[in-house]
């Protein structure tokens, strides 16, 4: 790092919840976020909404992977919101390294990026490619199962805000059920959108077997660095995929983007967990379980679900079936909490 | 040394010499032997630094090349036909990051009906993506242009398609003077990338340019590939000097002084060209040819200039605009702008039509005489389009016309079934 990167002093303290100050730890135990040492992969002035999940996210993230890399990382983007949003030239908010080539190819592009660095000899220098949930789960699929099928050595983080953001907000295939998007309007018998199957891609990327796969969210960023760094110290193809509200998207407050998240691993719709070589190695447990209602009333885009005197319960016991589904398959709630 | 090889086998040795450092393969006919050969030599040691990855799509594969350039290796892929268009969005994008890409492109042509055989519909769709386009007449010139494309694409920063016919090149067997290692370490230079991602030295490279610069680097791109029509001869002449026999440039005249019939065509089938113009320059006929071995940059000042004396010029084009005719002849009256001559168009070969030399004969008499369409499609068979076009005039319900006309090709190969048990549309 020089000495003209912008050190900013962060206040870093959270109100109203149950996670602990990063004031009250031990200087080893604070995150990277909370070091005068960070690196500002990401640094100040960029484009983003008021409160973007997405920057939240990657900046942690990247920080987090930048002091793992020992300041040696590339990182290479798809198009979308972060693309666009730490840019456009002259100016960038990237202080790494950094490439955008098309929507669908970060991960290919990443797979050449680490192998010509090997035959370059630079083998200390690691890369990370991103992309939203579009560029993900829908576009960038094929090259990213590519990718870790070759089990290729490029951390890949998915930063899912469950739509097209950047075009005006869209559906993906990570748009949950009954969210009104510009494409799932909330018209109708069956407002906003379907329920599908579900295309659950930390899942996918566990039957590919790679090394490791996490979850994480914008609400436990202390998790989300823990992860990074985790992934970091690993060779191969990693995944982490990062649960980051839209307040554009998803019609919610700017200042309620932590709590939103945060009541989504409570209620058990986004669960928190690790995977290993395609076994799930540990979770993230829910300490104050709460109904999928206190995460979806906070949401413009499931407004329709409780219109005054016409509640769509039908809908909301199907999500909270979904939710449920995943506290058992994870066993995010232990038994006797669960009284 | 001389080696009797496969073409392929010529360019994956060729392309070996100039020391890859990623090579990414994606299997599709006829350019499988290329990067087959290529992955071979890395397995066995031969090819050493260097990185063979075998991707899941085209797309894939000139994205892999698109990462390797951008950390400053040197990147090579080859690909034809449906892959070629499957990694178009990536083929702009190399180009407009001017990476120094070198990609074969096996010309074959483009679906549907599926088709496996050798045309230049491939390239032709994306020969303005802005990489440099050379067509290899020779499987010697196939081996030697790849050597000379990373020269070309290194010092210029731009990505060199390297087209080379399908089955007639990638596929035959012939004597390929394959050149030593230290004669191709003194011709080409390790590669000195203009821009790479670099820890110690951090750029973002591929953001968002707004309109107001967007036509600057657009337009600088042009100029590059202006800039190229100085190069390539240049390079070509070196490449004769060093290796001791001509390769690649722009342009190759053949036979065109006092021609009053001159033929334009790109790749393998000027072989054939040739033979025809020999046999009929001996029976009196003014007639000459031009191999354009540069379809990007188009050598416009060097065929106005072997054009000037022409009464006509006869293009041999192995791909269709439809709705147009050619795509080469419209590239060529562009060369000819402000002299009257007339430029015909013979569309041949397409989907591996055999290009005969009886049947080139008749088009270059019938165009010594001015009595050649516009556009001529060699060889049509008149008769089985006469009969599709009846049966799709008297039932609308005619099916698909590629089946109809291998049927009225193959007359009692296929029963046919009965009328009444046709299901009723």
């Amino acid at each position: 790092m020089t000495d003209d990167t912008a050190l900013q002093r962060v206040k870093f303290y959270q109100t109203g919840t149950r996670t602990v100050g990063n004031r009250l730890l031990t200087e080893d135990d604070r995150t990277v976020q909370a070091s005068m040492g960070r690196s500002n992969a990401i640094t100040s002035g960029h484009r983003a909404c008021q409160g973007c999940g997405e920057a939240l996210g990657a900046r942690y993230a990247l920080d987090a992977a930048m002091r793992a890399a020992d300041g040696r990382l590339v990182a290479v983007n798809a198009t979308g919101c972060l693309e666009v949003f730490t840019t456009p030239f002259p100016e960038t908010s990237w202080q790494i390294p950094w490439l955008h080539s098309v929507f669908g190819n970060a991960p290919a592009v990443a797979t050449g990026v680490a192998a010509g660095l090997r035959m370059r000899g630079k083998t200390d220098v690691r890369v990370v490619a991103q992309g939203g949930d579009g560029g993900t789960t829908d576009i960038g699929f094929g090259c990213l199962s590519g990718m870790f099928e070759r089990n290729d050595d490029v951390l890949y983080i998915c930063y899912d805000n469950e739509a097209y953001m950047n075009t005006g907000v869209q559906r993906s295939s990570a748009t949950p059920p009954t969210a009104r998007t510009a494409t799932t309007p909330a018209l109708g018998d069956a407002p906003g959108n379907v329920f599908g199957t579900g295309k659950n891609m930390p899942r996918i990327a566990m039957a590919h077997n790679i090394p490791y796969v996490a979850t994480a969210s914008v609400s436990d960023l202390h998790d989300l660095e823990a992860k990074v760094t985790r992934a970091m110290g690993i060779c191969g193809a990693r995944y982490i995929h990062v649960f980051v509200p839209c307040p554009l998207g998803w019609g919610s407050a700017s200042e309620n983007t932590v709590l939103i998240a945060r009541l989504a691993v409570e209620c058990g719709l986004f669960p928190l967990f690790e995977a290993e070589h395609g076994d799930v190695v540990s979770v993230g447990k829910i300490r104050r379980r709460v109904p999928v209602d206190d995460y979806l009333r906070l949401q413009r885009r499931f407004a329709h679900l409780f219109r005054k005197g016409a509640e769509d319960r039908q809908r909301i016991e199907a999500i909270q079936r979904m939710a449920d589904a995943n506290i058992t398959r994870y066993g995010l709630v232990d038994a006797e909490d669960d009284q | 040394m001389m080696k009797q090889i496969e073409g392929s086998q010529g360019i994956a040795e060729a392309v070996a010499l100039c020391r890859p450092q990623v090579v990414c393969a994606y299997p599709i006919t006829p350019q499988t032997h290329i990067v087959e050969g290529v992955g071979a030599m890395v397995k066995a040691g031969a090819l050493q630094h260097c990185e063979f990855i075998n991707v899941e799509s085209e797309f894939a594969a000139l994205s892999v090349a698109i990462g390797a350039s951008a950390v400053g290796a040197r990147a090579y892929t080859a690909t034809a036909s449906q892959g070629l268009l499957f990694m178009a969005e990536a083929v702009y994008n190399a180009a407009g990051l001017g990476l120094p890409i070198v990609m074969t492109v096996g010309n074959r042509a483009i679906g549907a009906p599926i088709n496996i055989w050798n045309d230049h519909s491939d390239s032709m769709a994306l020969k303005d993506a802005g990489w440099i386009q050379l067509y290899a007449e020779t499987n010697q010139e196939a081996a030697d242009l790849h050597i000379q494309a990373f020269r070309l694409a290194e010092e210029l920063s731009c990505p060199v398609m390297v087209c080379v016919d399908g089955f007639i090149l990638t596929h035959a067997f012939e004597r390929i003077e394959i050149p030593t290692q230290p004669q191709v370490d003194a011709y080409l230079p390790p590669f000195a990338p203009v821009q790479q991602l670099d820890v110690d030295n951090p750029y973002s490279i591929g953001a968002m340019v707004g309109p107001e610069a967007f036509t600057e680097v657009r337009y600088l791109g042009h100029q590059k590939q202006i800039e190229a029509l100085d190069v390539i001869p240049r390079i070509a002449a070196e490449f004769e000097a060093a290796f001791g026999r001509a390769s690649g440039g722009l342009v190759r005249p053949y036979r065109v002084e006092g021609a009053e019939t001159v033929v334009v065509a790109l790749g393998s089938v000027n072989g054939t060209i040739k033979d025809v113009i020999d046999a009929v320059r001996d029976a009196g006929a003014a007639i000459g040819s031009i191999t354009i071995s540069s379809f990007r940059p188009f050598p416009l000042a060097e065929l106005h200039g072997l054009l000037a004396g022409a009464a006509r010029v006869v293009c041999v084009e192995k791909s269709l605009a439809p709705g147009l005719g050619g795509v080469l002849a419209s590239n060529v009256r562009m060369a000819l702008r402000g002299m009257a001559v007339p430029v015909y168009t013979v569309i041949a070969g397409l989907g591996g039509r055999p290009i005969t030399r009886a049947s080139l004969a008749d088009v270059f008499h019938l165009a010594a005489d001015d009595k050649l369409d516009d556009v001529t499609f060699l060889d049509l068979n008149h008769a089985v389009i006469a009969q599709q076009l009846a049966l799709a005039d008297r039932d609308r319900h005619s099916g698909p016309i590629a089946e109809n006309l291998l049927k009225a090709l193959n007359p009692g190969l296929v029963r046919a079934k009965p009328q009444d048990e046709r299901p009723k549309p």
